[in-house]
């Protein structure tokens, strides 16, 4: 289907049943506009007043201005580090450690499914099986890894068995940090998968014929024609697996109990902003950090955008 | 395909021999990789308190059925299947409402040449990379001030407007829905929202399933904004009753066994849906794909 056959008849009935359009979309724009947004903003707005229980005592809520802001952005008396910055890099350092291997694995798996050339038996079997670590509860893996890694779990009698000392996985930040991205990656890698295997199929196959008649070895024909023109795919893969990163909250929380240990090298952002709504009700500074955490993800998804867009020129149909 | 095998020479032969093997090694992998997890579930939830607490093991033991017991009797999180149910409900519930108006959405801004419909698509893309996170403070007060704490509105509400599934669809609906049926359709005489339930969305049905899937997982799943709005014990769905369980680890009432029982238990009724909807989502991925 190109487009200029299908945007011909539509522009010449639109006159009568264009207005459809509107009540097909109505119920959508209604709830996003009561359940998204005004929360949204009556979040941004609640970052502007000082509000908080001391004790039992309701502090606030008192019109503070940018009060909340600078409280974020001053740096912690104890070792003059910023709380919101350190936060914001164990979020990326974690979500890059366990999303490089998600997207390494997922193209590789989505090029064996997909190659004419092995025609792979048994697909139907190992791509039902690669989904399904995504049913299992991220708390329910969080507690499984804190077992296997603790100080009685089996990697430790393997260590002590052979005549070494129990070390503390969750005592150092590298093991830590590296459990947590493990596992975020073998929860997503096989979304991941699924979607670039679409991505894949989706591309015109007489160009993989072609560059097989030209004698384009498969390395050649991966990086000179799969990659460019999954890179629309990738991008979307990328943002999404990006916006879940910043999410990033069940499998920290409960391998560390709330505390981001150690030394909170392994707390996230949503950790911290759950800590303001939750323990300390800390409305305004939720709302703070809520505002940072939306900056943050707008200006990642963009400057993935900027680096990972094709040129447009090279796009068909440009309907989007 | 057949003409594709003839330009393979036989140097090629041994090169696609030793591709398949290690494709067929790393398939194996990550297939235990991805099984592993259930293994330990199993097996733990067949151990006992202590035995879960002495260390690690790689074979089940005799407790399944006293932790299965635990976990039913346990008044402290008002009753499981109580909690299954919930689940279920607000499971289905979201599963159906994202699915449905997600793509009556999308179906929207494909079908119908609107003023404004390109702005809308690309709101809804913007829309689509806010955390819901960044929202969830203004959410729990409007949910406070409508009166609507304890109840399942404030769950299955906002599943209406969907972003990434409004995505997903538009990018099926682009590329495999003909307009020429709706044109058909209209001049068969049939109204337009007659023609989505009835013509378009048996078409739509593979990206559908994938969708639905995702959603009811995610609902299923989901932690974080239900333990903001619930805190009846017999409203509680699954993952809030496995961290009121969980939290006496800590301390001396914990019962390890019960809470890998609750986990397995909380796993098995998305595994039958899953494995249920799976050849979809093998298929219907595939039709839905993203033209680059």
């Amino acid at each position: 289907m190109s487009s200029t056959t299908q945007a011909a008849p539509v522009k010449h009935k639109s006159i009568s049943y264009a207005r459809w359009g509107y009540f097909f979309i109505a119920p959508f724009v209604l709830v996003y506009l009561t359940c998204s947004l005004i929360p949204l903003l009556s979040t941004f707005y609640n970052s502007l007043f000082e509000n908080y229980m001391d004790g039992l005592k309701q502090i606030g809520p008192n019109f503070v201005g940018l009060d909340n802001f600078v409280t974020i952005f001053t740096p912690r008396s104890s070792d003059g580090k910023l709380e919101v910055l350190s936060y914001t890099g164990n979020t990326l350092i974690m979500w890059v450690m366990g999303a490089v291997p998600q997207i390494v694995f997922a193209l590789l798996l989505a090029v064996i499914f997909t190659s004419e050339r092995m025609k792979i038996k048994g697909q139907g079997f190992f791509k039902t099986v690669i989904y399904m670590p995504n049913l299992i509860m991220a708390s329910a893996f969080a507690m499984l890894f804190f077992q296997i890694f603790s100080s009685v779990g089996p990697i430790n009698q393997i260590i002590i068995a052979n005549g070494g000392s129990a070390f503390l996985f969750f005592d150092q930040m590298w093991s830590a940090r590296t459990i947590i991205a493990f596992i975020n990656f073998l929860m997503w890698f096989g979304n991941t998968t699924i979607l670039l295997m679409a991505g894949i199929m989706g591309i015109d196959q007489s160009l993989f014929e072609a560059a097989s008649i030209d004698g384009a070895s498969s390395t050649q024909v991966f990086f000179r024609i799969t990659i460019p023109l999954l890179m629309p795919i990738i991008v979307f893969v990328v943002i999404t697996a990006l916006i879940g990163g910043l999410q990033m909250f069940d499998v920290p929380q409960i391998i560390t109990s709330g505390k981001g240990n150690p030394s909170n090298t392994t707390k996230t952002l949503v950790m911290a902003l759950n800590g303001y709504i939750g323990l300390s009700k800390n409305y305004g500074m939720a709302g703070a950090y809520s505002f940072f955490l939306f900056i943050v993800t707008g200006a990642l998804s963009f400057i993935v955008f900027r680096f990972t867009e094709p040129k447009k020129d090279n796009k068909k149909g440009g309907k989007k | 395909m057949a003409s594709k095998m003839e330009y393979i020479d036989k140097g090629n032969k041994t090169s696609l021999f030793l591709s398949r093997l290690v494709s067929y090694i790393f398939l194996v992998f990550v297939t235990i990789l991805s099984l592993f997890s259930f293994y330990l579930l199993i097996i733990n939830s067949s151990r006992s308190n202590a035995q879960l607490q002495a260390g690690f093991e790689f074979l089940p033991k005799e407790h399944f059925f006293d932790n299965l017991a635990t976990a039913w009797n346990d008044t402290s999180i008002f009753f499981l299947p109580q909690g299954m149910l919930n689940s279920f409900i607000v499971a289905a519930l979201t599963c159906i409402l994202t699915s449905y108006f997600s793509a009556m959405t999308a179906y929207g801004v494909c079908v119908y040449d609107f003023k404004g419909r390109k702005l809308v698509h690309k709101i809804i893309i913007l829309v689509m990379m806010i955390p819901t996170q960044v929202s969830a403070l203004g959410f729990v007060q409007l949910v406070n001030n409508l009166g609507l704490t304890n109840t399942y509105w404030p769950l299955v509400i906002p599943a209406i407007a969907a972003p990434s599934t409004y995505f997903y669809m538009k990018q099926y609906i682009d590329s495999t829905l003909p307009l020429e049926i709706v044109e058909a359709a209209r001049v068969d005489g049939s109204n337009e929202f007659r023609t989505y339930n009835f013509i378009c969305m048996p078409i739509l049905k593979p990206a559908l399933a994938v969708q639905m899937i995702f959603a009811f997982v995610a609902s299923w799943n989901n932690f974080f904004t239900p333990a903001l709005i619930l805190d009846k014990k017999e409203m509680y769905t699954l993952p809030i009753m496995l961290s009121i369980v969980r939290s006496r680890i800590n301390s001396q009432a914990g019962d390890m066994g019960e809470v890998y029982m609750i986990i397995l238990l909380a796993i098995v009724p998305v595994v039958l849906v899953y494995l249920f909807l799976s050849k979809f989502i093998i298929g219907g991925v595939t039709l839905g794909s993203v033209k680059g």
